[in-house]
């Protein structure tokens, strides 16, 4: 009797509890509310900034790129003078930014993974010297190093007149570095197109090199084929073309610098800053990496027969890089946002250009700083998604 | 018989042999001592010699000047100027400490009213009192002291530093500046973020999809562009977005951009500590019949929040770092009040510019550094067994 009772209590229907404590019901609840209550945030900030900017009689809309910006920039990638649009002075800035960006993650890569390996030497000195590096940098603001290079070393140089000089080609004053300046005379695109026939070829042979390592055992020098190759064939081109490029040497004329090209204070001050903050962090995480590769591994490969190089070269590297990979790839990302500290100290990229000048001059806030926030998000989607797919394709293929 | 007398003799042959432990004998002379040491880490092959040289030529290029720079050559008294020019004092001169001193109070409270400085020197002292027994493990009553310092300590400090009401006269966020501001910054968003992150990590891992792609979203936009960004759409936004007649005070933008921006990073330290936790401690709340809210404050957070403090602290020094781009959103914190100390025509010196980077330098350094041994001790003191 009471088994059956306990039976079909337990084959009818559940206990009817109240809505209140049902937590479907709960759930859907609280998200409507927090729907709704986004909602109404976006909606009177909204209304809020239409009536605002009607009563500063600000315009809204993208039709200010079209306008006449008015200003110069003092280093420009592509022709731009005070008579260009702000679009343009947009497309200058952004150009600035990912220059900074592109040459500081090549040198701060380099620069890093030799942190790294110097924390890790044997030899104490060096690995202080780097333990110390990496302490001193990481606790420093990114901000104060740019300001330091900026005013304190950089501003001391001396004037133009005493610039001084590297082999009589390169000056360094307070104006910048100047450097000569290359000029390009016809067929330098026929060079390009060499350079583009070298690496397409090197990609070719490393594939059949593969192929044929795995059908036959026997291995073929890529790497050397492949540097003979990038350097030779635009070289031996240059030469059958009779070295179209000539080099614009910069002259000492008065007061200043003619011809030439010069890089500004402003932005060697913030690649500096920003390489060497940056390979603080990436040498941790080289270090990381290689630590985390275990012991047994170099052991192993000591065992089969080989030799440190080759083992630091095919069994540790590879599995360090998996754990390298996903950081160093936000440190990239950190190091193209970190680029926008140059507004401190003026360097034109789209922050102090487009966000400060172009903000300031047509009052425009949420255009310019939408503009401005999506171009950032778009590196970094970009990024992150091309470092994905290489993290994918490096990834541990577990059974 | 005669094997029995022979292994008597063997006994007896071996009656010399030793039956106590010898004392070891000392490693040869040439493995001990600093020059074994220095052999084996310093000169152990050729290239490691060049290193060790270039090493050394390194340290020698960058300690001694330093040290001669900010001690030997060092001006240690002046009024003005004068003190720290070479052609004046007559030798060469290093670091121009007169002007530090010179310009200390306004490193320290900007230009904060003189006669109120005592208040800004309380809320200094108070935040010490308060952080150190929370930080120091041995010390009880944790709970009590993490209320009074996370939830206290800032309506009490905000009351006192902005003034206004209890007799205290009103102080304009405007003349804040230096380290106060810096500390205002990192304090409010340190203070600001764990709450915003606990949320927003609970709604990034929660299973209710608008909750969910509300925290993806916010968190990963605020990821994805730099915090100078952030700081220009809460200087130039927020007055746009208020209604009408609303006043946002200058330095509360740049603090509501701060708090916006590390809430997300510290989303994301906590999402990991809490993608840690074994799915049996969910379970095992639930089976005790533990509501969510319940589950997450008891059983999860603490040890999410657990495993990842060193996380924590090391957002914040980044945090810390960060308070120097207010300078960029014309808020005179440390950094900022240093470069428009260098403008004073009565301390234009040459070594002007170093010394004032030689001491924000020493403060900057000072307080990320220690954070980060501070987060290495904990990270040494909670690791214990929690590793699987």
């Amino acid at each position: 009797m009471t088994a059956e009772t306990v039976n079909s209590s337990a084959a009818g229907p559940p206990a009817k509890a109240s809505l209140l404590y049902n937590p479907q019901v709960r759930s859907g609840v609280f998200q409507l509310v927090l729907g709704a209550l986004v909602i109404w945030g976006l909606y009177s900030g909204y209304s809020n900034a239409v009536a605002n900017l009607q009563a500063q009689k600000i315009a809204s809309g993208f039709g200010f790129l079209n306008n006449t910006a008015g200003f110069g920039i003092s280093q420009t990638l592509i022709e731009y003078n005070e008579a260009s649009t702000y679009g343009r002075a947009f497309v200058v800035s952004l150009l600035n930014t990912l220059l900074v960006a592109v040459i500081g993650i090549f040198f701060a890569t380099i620069f890093g993974f030799l942190v790294g390996v110097a924390r890790l030497s044997s030899n104490w000195v060096i690995s202080r010297i780097a333990y110390w590096y990496v302490e001193v940098i990481r606790n420093l603001p990114l901000l104060f190093q740019i300001l330091f290079w900026y005013l304190a070393v950089l501003a001391a140089m001396p004037n133009p007149r005493q610039s001084l000089s590297i082999f009589g080609i390169f000056f360094v004053n307070n104006r910048g570095i100047i450097l000569p300046k290359p000029v390009f005379g016809e067929g330098t695109s026929v060079v390009l197109i060499a350079l583009g026939v070298a690496i397409v070829v090197s990609l070719l042979v490393k594939r059949w090199a593969k192929q044929r390592q795995i059908a036959t055992g026997q291995q073929f020098p890529v790497g050397w084929t492949a540097l003979g190759l990038i350097i030779g064939l635009p070289f031996l081109t240059l030469a059958a073309l009779g070295f179209p490029v000539t080099f614009e040497l910069p002259e000492l004329r008065g007061f200043n610098f003619v011809g030439g090209a010069r890089v500004i204070p402003e932005f060697i001050a913030l690649l500096v800053a920003l390489v060497a903050y940056t390979a603080a962090f990436i040498g941790e995480i080289v270090r990381a990496g290689i630590m985390a590769v275990s012991h047994g591994q170099t052991e192993a490969a000591y065992s089969l027969g080989l030799r440190p190089g080759p083992t630091l070269r095919l069994v540790v590297i590879p599995q360090a890089m998996r754990v390298i990979i996903p950081p160093l790839t936000s440190q990239y990302l950190n190091l193209t946002k970190n680029s926008s500290l140059a507004a401190g100290v003026g360097y034109p990229e789209l922050v102090s250009v487009f966000a400060g000048t172009v903000l300031n001059q047509t009052g425009q806030a949420f255009e310019v700083l939408g503009i401005t926030m999506a171009c950032y998000l778009t590196t970094s989607l970009i990024t992150s998604i091309a470092m994905n797919w290489y993290n994918n394709r490096v990834a541990l293929i577990e059974r | 018989m005669s094997d029995q007398a022979t292994l008597t003799d063997t006994r007896k042959g071996i009656e010399y042999v030793r039956k106590d432990m010898l004392e070891a004998a000392p490693p040869p002379a040439n493995l001990v001592g600093p020059w074994a040491w220095a052999r084996d880490n310093l000169f152990s092959s050729v290239g490691n010699v060049i290193l060790t040289l270039i090493g050394v030529g390194l340290i020698l290029l960058l300690i001694p000047p330093l040290i001669k720079f900010m001690f030997i050559d060092a001006v240690w008294v002046g009024k003005d100027r004068d003190a720290c020019l070479e052609e004046k004092v007559g030798r060469t001169v290093g670091a121009c400490w007169p002007f530090i001193q010179a310009k200390f109070g306004q490193f320290l409270y900007g230009f904060y009213p003189i006669d109120e400085r005592w208040r800004v020197n309380i809320v200094y002292a108070l935040g010490v009192l308060l952080l150190v027994p929370l930080m120091v493990p041995k010390v009880p009553y944790k709970r009590l002291n993490a209320i009074l310092f996370f939830i206290v300590f800032p309506v009490v400090a905000f009351y006192l530093l902005v003034g206004g009401r209890f007799g205290l006269t009103h102080v304009e966020t405007r003349a804040w500046g230096g380290l106060l501001v810096t500390l205002v910054v990192a304090v409010t968003g340190i203070v600001a973020s764990l709450p915003l992150g606990i949320l927003l990590a609970l709604g990034r891992r929660s299973k209710m999809p608008i909750a969910k792609t509300l925290s993806v979203i916010f968190i990963e936009f605020i990821r994805g562009v730099p915090l100078i960004t952030v700081l220009f759409f809460a200087t130039y936004m927020l007055p746009i977005l208020m209604p009408r007649g609303w006043e946002v005070d200058n330095l509360l933008r740049a603090l509501i951009g701060v708090a916006l921006f590390s809430a997300a990073y510290m989303a994301e330290v906590i999402r990991g500590g809490l993608q840690a936790i074994p799915k049996g401690q969910y379970e095992g709340a639930m089976a005790l019949g533990l509501g969510y809210w319940k589950m997450t404050g008891l059983i999860i957070m603490p040890q999410a929040l657990k495993l990842v403090i060193p996380g924590i602290v090391n957002s914040f020094i980044g945090l810390f770092k960060d308070t120097t781009l207010v300078m960029i959103v014309a808020i005179f914190d440390l950094l900022g009040q240093l470069r428009a100390a260098f403008s004073d025509p009565n301390w234009a010196t040459p070594v002007t510019l170093y010394t004032g980077f030689a001491f924000a330098g020493v403060i900057y350094f000072v307080f990320c550094y220690a954070m980060s041994r501070y987060s290495l001790f904990l990270e040494r003191r909670l690791n214990t067994g929690h590793r699987r």
